[in-house]
Formats: structure tokens, C-alpha cells, sequence
């Protein structure tokens, strides 16, 4: 039924021949003119199909079956104060439900969290305390994100985690999809940072997206919230430590680990990429 | 003129079950296996999902919904090998999946958790509203479809879980534990719902009240220590038992009578 308005467009319709009008005048009156079932089943098929059709049946309702019009006039006043009670649907959708299709819907407080920590590394390196030379968008650069990874896949953070899991967008396409959000906020602001405190960008990017990219390779093998847990010991030990303990930007954040970064980057998105199906059950939310 | 059947919904289906396992084995955790070696064909009906607490039903039901991948044996679903990786997308597409814990959004309105359920099942996005009233109809919910989740309670949250997984039109309908905090009216309805369902779908119920199965359920699968304990109709499960076994009801008392079988101590509970 839902399919007849669409298509009865005008036109022939299908069946080539409209109805002729004499034949509408009986249909219009019903069936005491003799009309044969077989011809009546063929118009009925037609007028599903043809508005032009349609209309001038109307026509010849109203002009020769004031029966008809006042039994559907009955019909629509009996209708009318049950419609009224009819809640109707809202148009307009609300933009954090929209919003859902990119980050899990709990995430709003994470990524608060994420502008906050950044103005703050901001306002510590425009002030000019904290660890010496090296600025703390380099320092926060690779974790940030990390952290983002989690939220959207954690399971104390998502509390539908399950229902996600089971559902045909699970597995890369939902975790390239949550990834580019986290991304998506993330970026702009350490490029913010970034161009304040005059870093530049490769050396804080490539890093942010290799640390990004094993958490969701290593989160494929023991669950997306425990490899970025490790990942942050990772970062504490080889970033975090031996900065605040010399004083000085550590080796693997100057410009000559970038390739290494690189190497892990690309590294990383192949695992990803090959084990796809791995995002798709509940271990990638332990 | 639009046909009311198309081409696709007369053709026949390649498979003889919709849900096939041979000596299937899925893991619960790093080590315990919850299914241990189960034998299984379901057709299209009613099927509950009947066990003592650890039998391995939720296991089951997650290896069916294809969040969990199988250890051993086979899984067929609707004819196509469940195993190693992969993300199953076009199989997915026909499967509706409560979970027992049934997590949602406080701040969603029942509409637009549907709605994004229905989106992440795939719906195509010109379907969806029609889709979404529909489900949201079926569960009884229609006056409360613009209502955030956290103003419901708990059997209208259940409700609304039920109308997520039927808002796909699932070929397998897979509902753990689906009548927890339904009061006894709604849960007659949803016994209404299940025998309607029953007709054209594979429905997988979990449940461990028993007087559900006999009052929706065309077949009975019991489960005890991951594996088949009986197969059989509400009628056959009710003539296992005889007065001298526990229960109150002739199912209840065919269902101790099964579990009291051979090898099988409960222990005190």
C-alpha cells in the first residue's frame, strides 16, 4: 500500500490504456451497474498505479454518488478526533543523537576533558613553566588520542557495548568511523598548541597517529581499554620520564625518530586492516 | 501495481535450519567452556532456552549472535559457516539480538534509540522511521516513543530492547532473558508477540521460567553443563516427568525430572 502513492505518478502508468470515463461513472456507482469482477479487479489495479485516473474517479464520485461522499465524509469525522490525539512525530532530530553516529553518545565528557587538558598544556607552555624546552603539546600529543580510543570502546563508558558489538556496522567501519571523531577533536586542538608554541607539525603528528593506530592494533588482540592502558605505561616510561628526569626533549620526540614513528604507523594499520573481524566481538571491548 | 511478495521472499532458501551446530564449543572467559560440544538444528518456531543457572544459555546466545566466535565444532546460520575472523555484515543484517544486560542511553528518547539501533543494523535510511514505528508499536511503546530512556521503567526498558531487535525484521531472533521486570500482563503479551514472531522467524528465547516455555514456545532445549539435555516439545518436556519428582507444574516437574538424570548432583540449588 505504502508503495502506491510513490509510484502513481500520472502518466500511462504500466498498463498503457487509462480508464474510460462512462466505466469510472459505473465503478463510481457501484456494483448494481453490472460491472464484470475481472474488469473491476483491472481498473482497481490501475488506479493503484495512476493518479490521473484517481482524480477523475473523485470527480465522478463527487459529481454522481452523493452517497459515497457523504459515507466518507462520516468516516473522516468519526476519524478526525482520533488523529488529533495521535502524537506526531517530531521533524526535527536532536543534534546529539545525530551526533551518536560518531562517537558512542556517552563520550561528551571525554571530549571536554580533551579541550580542557589541551588548553591547559596550552597555558603552561605560554607561561613558560613545566619541562623545560620541550613543550607539552609534544609530551600530551600521543596520549591524548589514545585515551579518546578508549572511551569509545570501553566497556564501563558504553553501556549498549554488547548491542554494538552485534550490530553489522561493528568491526572496522564503526572503529575507522569512532577513530576520526576522537581525531577529528583532538587534531585541532594540539594543532592550536602546536602553532602557538611553534613546533612543527610532523613532530607531534606522526607520533599522535602511530600511538593512536597500536591502540587499535594491539585493542584487536586484548581489548581496546587494556592496550590503551598499557600504551600510556608505554608513554610514561619511554616519553613522560625521561623528559622530566633530563630536562630536555627525549630522543624518540626530536625529528630524526620520525621515521621510526612512521614505520610504526603504517605497521600498526596493516594489523588493523587485516584483522578487521577482530572489532566485531565483545573481546575488542575488555 | 506494487506486489505484495516479491521474488525473493518466494525463493527458496538454501538452508535446512536456520541455526545449525555440530559439536559446538565456545569458550566463556579465557578458560571454562561454557558450550561444550552441542548438537543443535533450529528451525523457523519458537525455541526456549531452558537451563539451570551456568548451563551455558547466555554463552549460546552470544556464539548465535556472532559476538562470540566458536572454539570448536561447527555453526551454520541461516546457511552460512560462523568461524575465524570476519565481520559478518550481510548475516548480521538478518539477526535481532537482546542481550541479558541490556545496556542504553539515559538521555535518548525511545525513538531515537531505535533509530540509532536501526542505523547500526544496517537499515536502509529511507526505511527507518517506518521501521522504528513499527517495532516501537509492537512492543506497545507508541505513547511513549518520544520519552527519554531514563523516565521509563525497567519492563518498558525491556520493551524498548525487544523493539530494537525486531526493528531489522530478523530471519533469527535471538532474546536473553527477555521477560526479566515485565509485570504479568505485559508478559502475556509478549507471549502473544513470541507466537506471532514464531510463525516466519527462528526465535531463540533464554529464559528460566519455565511456564514461559509452555505458554509460547513450540520447542524446548535444555541445556545443563553446556550440552543437550533434552530436545523436544512443551508437551514432551511435561511427560518426562512423573509425581514423584519436584515442581509444581508437569513442566516444571519434567524439568527436574531431566536434570535429576544420570551423573547429575545439582547440589543444594
Amino acid at each position: 500500500m505504502s508503495g502506491t502513492g510513490r509510484r502513481g505518478r500520472g502518466g500511462g502508468g504500466p498498463h498503457g490504456a487509462h480508464a474510460s470515463s462512462p466505466f469510472l461513472a459505473a465503478y463510481a456507482r457501484g456494483a448494481a451497474d453490472g460491472l464484470a469482477e475481472d474488469e473491476v479487479w483491472a481498473l482497481e489495479a490501475h488506479l493503484e498505479e495512476c493518479r490521473d485516473c484517481r482524480d477523475r474517479l473523485s470527480a465522478e464520485v463527487t459529481a454522481g454518488a452523493p452517497d459515497v461522499t457523504a459515507l466518507v465524509a462520516t468516516v473522516w469525522s468519526g476519524l478526525e478526533e482520533r488523529l488529533a490525539g495521535t502524537p506526531v512525530m517530531p521533524h526535527r532530530r536532536r543534534p546529539s543523537a545525530r551526533l551518536s553516529r560518531w562517537t558512542t553518545p556517552v563520550m561528551a565528557p571525554w571530549l571536554a576533558m580533551t579541550a580542557g587538558v589541551t588548553l591547559l598544556a596550552l597555558l603552561l607552555d605560554l607561561l613558560g613553566t613545566g619541562t623545560g624546552e620541550t613543550p607539552f603539546v609534544l609530551l600530551l600529543a600521543p596520549v591524548l588520542p589514545v585515551l579518546g580510543v578508549a572511551a569509545s570502546w570501553s566497556r564501563g563508558l558504553d553501556p549498549a557495548y554488547e548491542l554494538t558489538a552485534s550490530a553489522p556496522r561493528a568491526g572496522l567501519y564503526l572503529v575507522l568511523r569512532r577513530t576520526t571523531a576522537v581525531l577529528a577533536v583532538v587534531l585541532p586542538a594540539l594543532l592550536v598548541c602546536g602553532w602557538v608554541t611553534g613546533v612543527t607539525a610532523w613532530q607531534w603528528l606522526l607520533p599522535c597517529l602511530a600511538f593512536t593506530s597500536s591502540a587499535l592494533a594491539l585493542g584487536g588482540v586484548v581489548g581496546v581499554t587494556r592496550a590503551a592502558v598499557s600504551l600510556v605505561a608505554v608513554w610514561a616510561a619511554v616519553i613522560a620520564a625521561p623528559t622530566a628526569a633530563a630536562g630536555r626533549t627525549t630522543a624518540v620526540l626530536r625529528e630524526g625518530a620520525l621515521p621510526v614513528w612512521a614505520l610504526v604507523l603504517a605497521l600498526a594499520t596493516g594489523v588493523v586492516l587485516a584483522r578487521r573481524g577482530a572489532y566485531a566481538v565483545l573481546g575488542a571491548h575488555r | 501495481m506494487t506486489p505484495a511478495v516479491s521474488a525473493a521472499d518466494l525463493a527458496p532458501t538454501a538452508y535446512a535450519w536456520q541455526i545449525r551446530a555440530t559439536g559446538l564449543k565456545v569458550r566463556a572467559g579465557r578458560k571454562r567452556m561454557a558450550v561444550d560440544g552441542l548438537d543443535l538444528s533450529l528451525g523457523t518456531g519458537v525455541h526456549g532456552l531452558l537451563g539451570p543457572n551456568g548451563a551455558g544459555k547466555t554463552t549460546l546466545i552470544r556464539a548465535l549472535a556472532t559476538v562470540l566466535r566458536p572454539a570448536g565444532g561447527t555453526l551454520e546460520l541461516l546457511g552460512e559457516p560462523v568461524g575465524g575472523g570476519g565481520e559478518y555484515r550481510a548475516l548480521r543484517r538478518r539477526i535481532g539480538y537482546l542481550p541479558q544486560e541490556f545496556g542504553y542511553y539515559k538521555r535518548f528518547t525511545v525513538r531515537e534509540f531505535v533509530e540509532y539501533m536501526a542505523w547500526l543494523k544496517e537499515v536502509p535510511k529511507r526505511d527507518i522511521p517506518a521501521a522504528v514505528q513499527r517495532a516501537v508499536e509492537r512492543v506497545g511503546l507508541a505513547d511513549r516513543a518520544d520519552t527519554r530512556m531514563k523516565t521509563l521503567s525497567g519492563g518498558m526498558v525491556r520493551r524498548v530492547g525487544i523493539a530494537q531487535a525486531l526493528v531489522n525484521d530478523p530471519a533469527v531472533l535471538l532474546l536473553d532473558e527477555p521477560t526479566v521486570g515485565l509485570d504479568p500482563a505485559q508478559r502475556l503479551r509478549f507471549r502473544e508477540l513470541l507466537q506471532e514472531l514464531g510463525t516466519d522467524t527462528c526465535v531463540v528465547v533464554s529464559t528460566h521460567l519455565v511456564e514461559d516455555v509452555g505458554a509460547a514456545c513450540t520447542h524446548v532445549v535444555l541445556l545443563a553443563e553446556g550440552r543437550l539435555v533434552f530436545r523436544g516439545t512443551p508437551k514432551e518436556l511435561a511427560a518426562a516427568g512423573g509425581p514423584e519428582h519436584v515442581g509444581d507444574s508437569p513442566l516444571e516437574r519434567g524439568y527436574s525430572a531431566l536434570l535429576q538424570g544420570p551423573g547429575r548432583d545439582g547440589g543444594a540449588w
